[in-house]
């Protein structure tokens, strides 16, 4: 069991700065996010769109952005917990005891949401019986790409995920490539790479189809496409692979007895505290009268979430406001003053 | 202020004014229509406000700009008539406007 002063679920830039703050005043804290890597929605959505509203920063990226967060982290010692999604947070007395899917536990006084609209989860085919061949036959990311030699590999998608399997399996497998329209966003060298194999035979490519339904017993065995003139096809099938991007899921936080607004959580504005005494949301994923899902509302929430954090995490001290200008305490944590 | 027809998947017909400037997105989850449900709040970049526009409007309406359609490959069931209504931008020419919300959005 990992025992810490705050749990921060999301990695953001809310989460992150929300961290910083933690740190500055003299707790502890650790970063559980369901993602592979650090930054949220701002690497996952938009890496290279430049963002124009945050204080003092005219324009930067979405991996500007967190590249300069972590940055400002550096003073800190952050444990980091990634790939990890939280299912479970249960009271027990004067902690909260979080579990994730991977079975790491925490006990904590204070939980810190700030994720965003949920974790990020694969789209799944709009095909309902896809469900049944879901991890035997039916992927939505690939493993171990060893069980498709030899055999006949549906994958659908335009962007680069898709391309790059199609490219990759088609060297040992029989390859249909299926997109909804001509154009594939993908890297144009890719691209241009697919529509080469595709000359050769190597990738069967069918664009303007969709999937409309799948046969198989236990095992996949084929599926049914139909492009936008209602033409149908029957293509036999091992495995399928569906590559739509990440949609967000707000997930197992809807289990967690707090009250929710559609996918939003329910705070007030001076600690953030949701309905659950200690369990904080902050970011896009809180809501209250006048909410902006803005960075900076996010790193405003975060600084009020953390000072009230002190209080459960500390009982027996006194918290006091001091400048990082002036506060010798504070410029020791950051590393600034012996 | 324009006169916008949504269609939910079960058939019921919800009919919002909304004031020019607005998105259809935003129209829509103002009022509480159901089955938009816009996570990234109007950012092109979740594909969780997807709307079919009916036919007749579909050629009327300001084209889709770069993004738009690879944003709509993520869409769930996308079809010819596809938008993103967090890109429609509601002005007295779309007074009429009817679309239909597919039955889910991810």
């Amino acid at each position: 069991m990992i025992k810490t002063d705050a749990l921060i679920i999301g990695a953001g830039p809310t989460g992150l700065f929300t961290a910083h703050q933690i740190k500055l005043i003299g707790l502890d804290c650790e970063i559980v996010d369901n993602l592979d890597k650090v930054g949220g929605q701002c690497i996952e959505l938009y890496p290279d769109k430049p963002i124009y509203d945050i204080p003092a920063v005219p324009e930067c990226t979405g991996e500007e952005l967190t590249k300069n967060l972590i940055n400002q982290l550096k003073p800190f010692d952050i444990k980091f917990h990634l790939s990890e999604r939280v299912e479970e947070v249960k009271k027990d007395n004067f902690n909260w005891i979080v579990k994730t899917n991977n079975g790491k536990i925490f006990s904590t006084p204070n939980v810190i949401i700030a994720g965003g609209v949920g974790s990020f989860e694969p789209r799944k085919f709009p095909v309902k019986e896809c469900e049944k061949f879901e991890n035997k036959s039916v992927f939505y990311s690939v493993k171990d790409k060893k069980i498709f030699e030899g055999k006949t590999v549906a994958i659908f998608g335009g962007g680069d995920s898709a391309l790059d399997w199609a490219v990759e399996l088609s060297k040992n497998s029989k390859v249909n490539l299926i997109h909804r329209r001509e154009e594939f966003r993908g890297a144009q060298a890719t691209v241009n790479k697919m529509h080469a194999l595709a000359k050769e035979g190597k990738i069967n490519l069918f664009t303007k189809y969709q999937m409309t339904s799948v046969h198989g017993n236990g095992q996949l065995e084929s599926i049914d496409i139909k492009n936008d003139d209602d033409e149908k096809k029957n293509l036999k099938a091992d495995y399928a692979l569906g590559f739509f991007g990440l949609i967000m899921q707000l997930g197992p936080i809807a289990n967690w007895g707090l009250n929710l607004d559609k996918k939003t959580i329910e705070v007030d504005t001076e600690k953030f505290e949701t309905n659950q005494k200690g369990i904080y949301a902050v970011g896009d994923i809180c809501s209250y009268p006048g909410k902006l899902k803005l960075i900076l509302s996010g790193f405003h929430e975060g600084a009020l979430a953390a000072r009230a954090c002190f209080k459960l995490a500390r009982p027996n001290e006194k918290y006091r406001f001091e400048f990082t200008t002036t506060s010798s305490s504070l410029l020791k944590r950051l590393g600034k003053k012996e | 202020m324009a006169k916008i027809t949504y269609i939910t998947s079960d058939a019921k017909v919800h009919e919002i004014e909304v004031q020019n400037g607005l998105t259809v997105m935003e129209g829509a989850v103002q009022n509480n229509v159901p089955g938009i449900d816009a996570d990234c709040g109007g950012g092109m970049a979740c594909a969780t406000c997807h709307v079919y526009v009916q036919d007749d409007w579909f050629n009327k309406i300001p084209k889709k700009e770069d993004g738009e359609e690879d944003m709509l490959d993520m869409a769930f069931e996308p079809k010819k008539n596809s938008r993103l209504s967090c890109q429609l931008i509601v002005s007295d020419e779309l007074d009429g406007l009817v679309v239909n919300i597919p039955t889910k959005q991810s």
